[in-house]
């Protein structure tokens, strides 16, 4: 008797964590479908590789892929680096001190300051004091900027899952850190810190607000020539495109289109990373057994 | 009788933070000797044979006074490199740590990592490291595969080998057969023995009958302190301590 009651509550409580998982799912699958079934009409060849035409009613959005891209890219090459370092030296080098808990503080706090933050901080230091101007260089490392505290975040959590003993082992055999580190740690911690570093970027390619005042423009009907072009970008349009139209209701189909698009670019990079892991494991440099 | 001394404790008192582990050691070790260091848990026996090859220097804090020496030179010297002093002497752990290589992989990495490109000279090496470690004849066909595939037992003594092909002089056990079962126990003892013809070992363990089949010196150490030391047959049949004594005849630890 007892022991039917209590395979009712555990079923019960099963249930509503089911509940849970099912919701989450849900609200993903409505807006997949929000988007699909909205912006499927228009994606064709055409709106893929043209500009807008006649202000912005018609034709493309090619600019704003390529655009996208160039930020995205950008972003990659300053905070893949930089983060993955600052990672190696937090974790293998400094000292666990005041100062390295105050740095390992700090970073986590950048992770929480406001996108729109990051575009004022771009404008101060891309824009006017390194003279970047507006444009893709300049949006791009503020981008990458944000992405950074991820990329440090992600790449220290990659570096602890390899074992003490793989460092232990090559310094017992006379390896020196650098040997250590390089042919004992990296190569099992690089695929954790790409897969962090991607969705780190790949969530900087939708953000609006730190392109918005360091580079992005309204509407270019070329594709940026230099680093120190605006450009335009994806979430920017389709904001444009949404809020600042002169015809919202006429151009709608062109933003579902246009999220489409960047919500397949943003899925690509996470599909990129999980790929990217997968077949680094299957190399056989999986550690742990 | 007794070989010459190839290194020695002076005076070792050893500190993490304000906790000292180390007490007062004074302790020689024999060239071509088994010296085991025996006493229950957190006695400080790892903690000290990790010093014999700097390896305490990887934590923070630590901090050690006296000297160790190893044929008259003072290894913690600061003009000394921690990375000459590990490649003369050796270490395997306690628990199998195998690099996630291949067999060959694992054994050619100590090589490569002191700068050897020849590849026909690594290869033999190989084969010499894991014929001396006992393990050849069980994985000549697959050399290639991952070590990690390796029973913990094979494991071990690809460790060893891997530690033997750097050509130490002296080679630190800390608990070798700490999760292997009896029969790959007694293959890593008798490897031991065949081993200090040409080595200088020292063997940090839990089993007091280990210590009593595998070694020549034996070192008792109790709350930081080396309690005794001498020849095994006298600590094992005549302790002068009494703490010795209650130890190996297992009233405590």
């Amino acid at each position: 008797m007892k022991a039917g009651s209590l395979r009712v509550i555990e079923w019960l409580g099963f249930m509503a964590l089911r509940a849970c998982m099912c919701f989450v799912v849900l609200i993903l699958v409505v807006v997949f479908y929000d988007i699909i079934t909205k912006g499927i009409g228009i994606i064709s060849w055409e709106f893929l590789t043209q500009p807008p035409l006649d202000g912005m009613t018609k034709g493309g959005i090619f600019p704003a892929i390529i655009g996208t891209l160039f930020v995205t890219i950008i972003a990659g090459l300053l905070a893949v680096p930089l983060g993955m370092g600052c990672a190696i030296h937090l974790n293998e080098y400094a000292r666990d001190n005041g100062l390295t808990r105050f740095i390992r503080m700090a970073i986590r706090n950048l992770s929480g300051v406001p996108s729109i933050v990051y575009g004022l901080f771009g404008v101060a230091l891309f824009v006017e004091a390194a003279h970047f101007g507006t444009s893709i260089l300049a949006a791009g490392c503020t981008l990458g900027l944000m992405t950074l505290p991820v990329t440090i975040t992600a790449s220290e959590e990659a570096l602890k899952t390899v074992p003490r003993a793989y460092r232990e082992g090559a310094l017992a055999l006379g390896a020196t850190k650098w040997q250590s580190i390089w042919g004992n740690v990296l190569p099992y911690a690089v695929p954790g810190m790409l897969t962090g570093a991607i969705l780190g970027i790949s969530r900087a390619a939708g953000e609006t607000a730190p392109i918005l005042f360091t580079g992005a423009a309204f509407f270019l009907p070329d594709i940026p020539n230099s680093l120190f072009s605006q450009f335009m970008a994806l979430p920017y349009h389709l904001y444009i495109m949404s809020t600042q139209h002169h015809n919202i209701v006429l151009v709608r189909p062109i933003a579902y289109g246009t999220a489409l698009v960047l919500i397949v670019l943003v899925f690509t990079l996470n599909l990129a990373a999980v790929m990217l892991r997968y077949h680094l494991r299957k190399k056989g440099i999986a550690h742990g057994q | 009788m007794d070989n010459k001394i190839r290194m020695k404790a002076r005076d070792v008192n050893f500190y993490y933070g304000t906790a000292q582990i180390l007490n007062g050691i004074n302790l020689d070790i024999f060239a071509n000797n088994v010296t085991a260091i025996i006493g229950p848990s957190g006695c400080g026996k790892s903690t000290f044979i990790r010093l014999l090859n700097r390896m305490h220097e990887l934590v923070p804090n630590a901090r050690l006074e006296g000297s160790i020496t190893l044929d008259g030179s003072d290894i913690m010297a600061d003009a000394v490199d921690p990375v000459e002093i590990r490649r003369k002497v050796g270490m395997v752990f306690q628990k199998p740590n195998p690099f996630p290589k291949s067999i060959f992989e694992n054994i050619a990495y100590g090589l490569e990592i002191n700068g050897t490109r020849n590849k026909q000279f690594i290869e033999d090496k190989v084969v010499e490291s894991l014929k001396k470690a006992a393990l050849w004849h069980e994985v000549e066909k697959r050399l290639h595969d991952s070590a990690l595939r390796l029973s913990g037992g094979q494991q071990q003594r690809l460790c060893i080998a891997r530690c033997l092909a750097i050509e130490p002089e002296v080679i630190l056990f800390d608990e070798p057969c700490a999760s292997l079962d009896p029969i790959s126990t007694h293959k890593v003892e008798e490897l031991i023995l065949e081993l200090k013809k040409v080595y200088t070992i020292v063997i940090v363990t839990h089993n007091m009958q280990q210590a009593a089949r595998v070694s020549d010196h034996t070192g008792f150490f109790y709350m930081g302190k080396l309690v005794e030391f001498g020849r095994t047959e006298d600590i094992f049949t005549r302790p002068r301590e009494k703490r010795t004594e209650d130890y190996i005849t297992g009233r405590f630890g």
